[in-house]
C-alpha cells in the first residue's frame, strides 16, 4: 500500500507542474493586469507597484521565482487584499468551506444511497421510477435555482429555517448544505442504483437466496459492499468538486468561504490569488482521488491483500 | 411416497418478443436418497425447472403457469415467501455451476458458510457464531478441505476452483437438507477436479442420505451418478427412465441423437500426413509473463521449454487443463504473444526473428479459431463484413470478386447464403462458430490454430462443427493445431497429441498409442478422469 501511495504522490508532481505552468501562462496572457483600473494611475505609481510585486521583470523570471516560492509552500502576497498573503486568505476561508462541503457530502450520501438502493430493489416499478425521476430533476436543477427556491419555501413561506449566514443562528447551515448536496445526492443515487442492480444480478446473490437468507440481509450484507464501489470511486472527485464548487451557494447564503475569493480574484486579475487557489484545488483533487482509490482497494479483499503484499 | 413429486410444471417467460415456454408440462419425482439427473442442451429448461422449485427465477419475466410440486406434503409452488425462506437451505439446498461467481467475493468462506446457521429463519434453531464456526470447520473437513481451521478465514479468490466447489457443497449441506439440487456443478471445472467432485457428491449422498437432483448437459457425467434420468429439450420431457434403460434402450429420437453426438473412440480416418514432411518446428519455446498482482514480480512460466513438430496435413491435438499453458503456446506459435525464448520454424523460416511488419505476409497463411463465438465476432459487423474484411485486406479478392468469394465461403462452412447481411446476434452458437471458421479459412491458410473451438457448444452442435472441421482440413489440405481440454473430442479428430501440464509438455505421440498406453502418471490420471456415457465401464 505504501508503495502505491508514494507512486501516486510522485505522479502528482508533473500534474501539478503542468497546472501551475498553464495557469500562469493563461492569466498573464489575459488582457489587463491587477493594477489596471478604470481610473488611470500615474505612470510612476504603476511602475512602483509593479516593481513591488516583481511584475516589471521578464515573464520567465517571474515564473521561476514564483515556482521556487510555491515549492517552499508560499503562494505569495495577494495583489488585491493588500497586506495579506494568499496562504492567510485560504486558511481563513477553508474551514468554512470544508465544513459546508462535509455537510453537503453527508446529505448527498444519505439521500443518494438510500434512494439508489431503494430503487434498485424493485427495478422498473414505481419504487424505481419515482426516486430516479427525482434524481434526474436533482441533476438538472442548478444550485442557483434550487437555493432561492429552498429559501422561498423553508425560509420565507414556512419560516422554519434561517436564510443566510454561517454559524450565527442555529439551523442556518441546513439550507446551504441541502442546496449544495442535492445535485451530488442525485448523482450518487443513480450510481448506487446502477451498482446495486449489477450486484443483485450476480450469481452469489442467488446463492444467498438459496441459502434461505432474508432479503434485508441479502441487501445489507451481500449486495451493498459491491454495489457501492462506483459510489466510492466517485467520492474523491465529488468531494473536491464540493470544495471548489461551493461559490454559488456561498454567494446565495452569504457564507464567508473560499469560493468567494476564487471568483473575485479572477475578475481582479489577482495573479497570485488565482494561482494559489488553482494549485490548492488541484492538490485537493489529487489527494481526494487517492483517498477514494485507497478506500476502494481496502473494501475489495483481493486488492487489499495484494496491496498488503506490496509493502 | 416420493420426497418430491412434480406434476405438469409449466414456466413461461413473458418477454417483449412473445411468450417463451421454458418448461412445458414437465413431471418427475425423486425418492429419499435417490439421484435424478435432468439432462438437456442449453435452453432446454432444465435449470429453470429447478429454480422454479425454490422460487429463484426472476419474476417478471418468469411466470409459473401451472403445476404442483409436492415436497413432503407441501406444494412448493404455492407456499408463501416466508415459508419458502424456511425451506431454502434447510430442507432443499442448491449448488451452482460456477463456484467463482456463486460465492460472494467480499466475504470470507467461513462467514458465508455459517450464515445459514446464525441467521436461521427459525430463531430457536440459531447457533452462536462460535458454535457455528466449529460446525462449519467439521463440515469443511468432511468435504475434503485441508487445514479447514485456517482456511475458514480465507476469501473465495484464495481457493482453487475445485476447493470453491467443495466449500459450496459444504455450504449447501450445513443445515442438513433432505434434497440437494446440483446445477451443472462440475461444468466449470477441469476433468480431474470434476472426477473428485462427483466422487464427493456421491459419497456425501450416501453418508447423509439426501436426495439429489443433478442437472447436466453431459451424459457421460450423468451415467456415473444418477439412478434415474429425465431428458429435456426445449422445455418438454423427451424421455424419463432409469439410467440403465436410457443408456441402453432409449426410445426417443432426441436421446438417441444426444447419445450418438458424444465423441467416442478413435479417429475414423487418419489424415494423410506425409511422414517426415514437417510444417512447423517448435523448439524450446518459453513464454513467461510477469505477474504484477503479487507482492514482488513473480515470473509466471506459462509455457516452459516446449518442443514439438507438426507435420503437414495432420491435426495435432494439444490437451491440458485450465492454466496448463496450451492457449499461450498456440498464440506463441502464431507470434500473437511475445515469446521469451525459443524458435518457431515454419517451413524453413524462423518466425521469431521477423519484425511485425515482416510477419504481415505470413499472417494469411497462419490463422486462428477462437473458443467463444459470442465474444470473438464483432457484434457491429454483418457476416458479409466479417468475411470480406480479410479477403480484401490480404488481397485475396478485389472489389469485384469479393461478393462471390464471400458466398463461396458461406457454402464451404455450411451457412445459408441468404443470411449474409445478418449480424452475429441473429445466429445460434453453432452458426456463429461457422462464421468464425469461415473467417479463418478466408485467406486460404496453410495452418490453423483452433483454440477450444467446440467448448462453448452443445454436444449435438459440437458434433456438427467437428465434422465441418474434419471436412475442411481434408478438402483444403490444412494443418491444424487443435487445442482442447476435452480428451474425447481430441481423440476423435486428432492424429497425434501432446499433453501439457503447468506449462510443460508431459507426453506426446500418436493419439491411439497414448490412449492405449499412457506413460506418464499425469496422462494416466487425465484419461481415468474422463466420464464416459458407457455404463459398462
Amino acid at each position: 500500500m505504501l508503495r502505491f501511495i508514494i507512486s501516486r504522490l510522485l505522479q502528482a508532481i508533473p500534474v501539478l507542474l503542468v497546472v501551475i505552468t498553464v495557469t500562469f501562462m493563461l492569466i498573464h496572457s489575459a488582457p489587463g493586469g491587477p493594477f489596471s483600473a478604470e481610473k488611470a494611475v500615474p505612470p510612476e505609481v504603476a511602475r512602483a507597484l509593479e516593481a513591488q510585486y516583481n511584475l516589471d521583470q521578464p515573464l520567465w523570471q517571474q515564473y521561476i521565482s514564483y515556482l521556487s516560492d510555491v515549492i517552499q509552500g508560499d503562494f505569495g502576497p495577494s495583489f488585491k487584499y493588500s497586506g495579506r498573503t494568499v496562504n492567510e486568505l485560504i486558511a481563513a476561508g477553508l474551514p468554512v468551506t470544508a465544513e459546508l462541503a462535509l455537510y453537503a457530502m453527508l446529505v448527498a450520501l444519505v439521500i443518494g444511497i438510500s434512494a439508489g438502493v431503494f430503487a434498485a430493489i424493485r427495478p422498473n416499478t414505481l419504487q424505481d421510477y419515482i426516486p430516479m425521476s427525482a434524481a434526474m430533476l436533482g441533476i438538472c436543477m442548478p444550485s442557483f435555482l434550487l437555493g432561492p427556491i429552498l429559501i422561498l419555501v423553508f425560509g420565507i413561506q414556512l419560516e422554519w429555517l434561517p436564510i443566510s449566514g454561517w454559524g450565527d443562528i442555529p439551523g442556518d447551515k441546513i439550507l446551504p448544505a441541502l442546496t449544495l448536496g442535492t445535485g451530488y445526492a442525485a448523482y450518487i443515487a443513480r450510481l448506487s442504483r446502477g451498482g446495486m442492480l449489477e450486484v443483485l444480478s450476480q450469481d452469489y446473490i442467488r446463492t444467498a437466496r438459496a441459502k434461505g437468507l432474508s432479503e434485508r440481509l441479502i441487501i445489507c450484507k451481500h449486495a451493498l459492499r459491491g454495489g457501492l464501489i462506483p459510489v466510492i470511486a466517485f467520492l474523491g472527485p465529488a468531494f473536491a468538486g464540493l470544495l471548489g464548487g461551493s461559490f454559488v451557494v456561498e454567494t446565495i447564503f452569504q457564507i464567508p468561504g473560499l469560493g468567494r475569493f476564487y471568483v473575485t480574484s479572477a475578475f481582479n486579475r489577482d495573479y497570485t490569488m488565482i494561482l494559489g487557489m488553482t494549485i490548492f484545488f488541484a492538490g485537493l483533487i489529487i489527494v481526494f482521488n487517492l483517498l477514494s482509490d485507497m478506500l476502494a482497494i481496502w473494501l475489495n479483499p483481493k486488492l487489499r491483500q495484494q496491496a498488503r503484499g506490496g509493502n | 411416497m416420493a420426497l418430491l413429486d412434480v406434476k405438469d410444471l409449466k414456466v413461461f417467460f413473458h418477454t417483449r418478443n412473445g411468450v417463451v415456454k421454458a418448461v412445458d408440462e414437465v413431471s418427475f419425482s425423486v425418492d429419499k436418497g435417490e439421484t435424478l439427473a435432468i439432462v438437456g442442451e442449453s435452453g432446454s429448461g432444465k435449470s429453470v425447472t429447478c429454480y422454479s422449485l425454490l422460487d429463484l427465477l426472476p419474476k417478471p419475466p418468469a411466470v409459473i403457469e401451472g403445476g404442483i410440486a409436492n415436497f413432503d406434503g407441501e406444494d412448493l409452488l404455492a407456499c408463501s415467501s416466508d415459508r419458502m425462506r424456511h425451506l431454502r437451505g434447510n430442507h432443499i439446498a442448491m449448488i451452482f455451476q460456477d463456484p467463482m461467481t456463486s460465492l460472494n467475493p467480499f466475504l470470507t468462506i467461513g462467514e458465508q458458510l455459517i450464515e445459514p446457521l446464525i441467521y436461521h429463519p427459525d430463531t430457536t434453531l440459531r447457533l452462536s457464531r462460535k458454535a457455528a464456526r466449529t460446525e462449519a470447520i467439521n463440515l469443511l473437513n468432511e468435504v475434503g478441505i485441508i487445514n479447514a481451521d485456517t482456511r475458514f478465514d480465507s476469501y473465495p479468490h484464495e481457493f482453487s476452483g475445485g476447493m470453491r466447489q467443495r466449500a459450496m457443497i459444504a455450504m449447501a449441506l450445513i443445515n442438513k437438507p433432505r434434497l440437494l439440487i446440483c446445477d451443472e456443478p462440475t461444468t466449470a471445472l477441469d476433468v480431474t477436479i470434476q472426477a473428485q467432485i462427483l466422487k464427493l457428491i456421491k459419497q456425501l449422498q450416501k453418508t447423509r442420505d439426501v436426495a439429489v437432483i443433478f442437472i447436466s448437459h453431459d451424459l457421460g457425467v450423468v451415467a456415473g451418478i444418477a439412478d434415474k434420468v429425465l431428458v429435456m429439450c426445449e422445455g418438454k420431457t423427451q424421455e424419463q427412465n432409469t439410467t440403465k434403460e436410457v443408456f441402453n434402450n432409449c426410445t426417443s429420437a432426441y436421446t438417441k441423437k444426444l447419445l450418438s453426438a458424444i465423441p467416442k473412440g478413435a479417429k475414423v480416418k487418419a489424415s494423410e500426413a506425409q511422414a517426415g514432411s514437417t510444417l512447423i518446428e517448435v523448439n524450446h519455446v518459453k513464454t513467461y509473463f510477469r505477474d504484477f498482482s503479487g507482492s514482488s514480480d513473480v515470473l509466471v512460466k506459462a509455457v516452459d521449454d516446449v518442443s514439438l513438430d507438426i507435420k503437414k496435413g495432420e491435426i495435432f491435438g494439444l490437451v491440458g487443463e485450465s492454466g496448463s499453458g496450451k492457449s499461450t503456446l498456440g498464440r506463441s506459435i502464431l507470434q500473437l504473444t511475445p515469446m521469451t525464448s525459443g524458435s518457431v520454424v515454419y517451413s524453413g523460416t524462423d518466425l521469431c526473428t521477423l519484425e511485425s511488419s515482416q510477419l504481415l505476409p505470413w499472417r494469411p497463411k497462419l490463422q486462428m479459431i477462437f473458443q467463444d463465438p459470442y465474444a470473438s465476432l464483432n457484434p457491429r459487423m454483418t457476416v458479409y463484413e466479417t468475411l470480406a474484411e480479410p479477403l480484401l485486406y490480404h488481397a485475396v479478392a478485389n472489389k469485384k470478386t469479393v461478393a462471390q468469394q464471400v458466398q463461396k465461403l458461406m457454402d464451404a462452412v455450411g451457412l445459408d447464403r441468404s443470411s449474409v447481411l445478418k449480424y452475429p446476434h441473429e445466429f445460434s452458437g453453432g452458426q456463429r462458430q461457422r462464421i468464425a471458421i469461415g473467417r479463418a479459412i478466408a485467406t486460404n491458410p496453410e495452418f490453423i490454430v483452433a483454440d477450444e473451438p467446440v467448448s462453448a457448444l452443445d454436444v449435438t452442435i459440437q458434433a456438427q462443427i467437428l465434422e465441418l472441421i474434419l471436412a475442411l482440413v481434408e478438402q483444403r489440405n490444412l494443418t491444424m493445431l487443435f487445442i482442447s481440454h476435452d480428451l474425447s473430442v481430441v481423440r476423435s479428430i486428432c492424429d497425434r497429441v501432446a499433453v501439457m501440464h503447468h506449462g510443460k509438455l508431459v507426453e506426446q505421440g500418436n493419439t491411439e498409442t497414448i490412449w492405449a498406453k499412457p506413460k506418464m502418471p499425469y496422462t494416466q490420471e487425465l484419461l481415468q478422469a474422463i466420464p464416459t456415457a458407457d455404463l459398462k465401464r
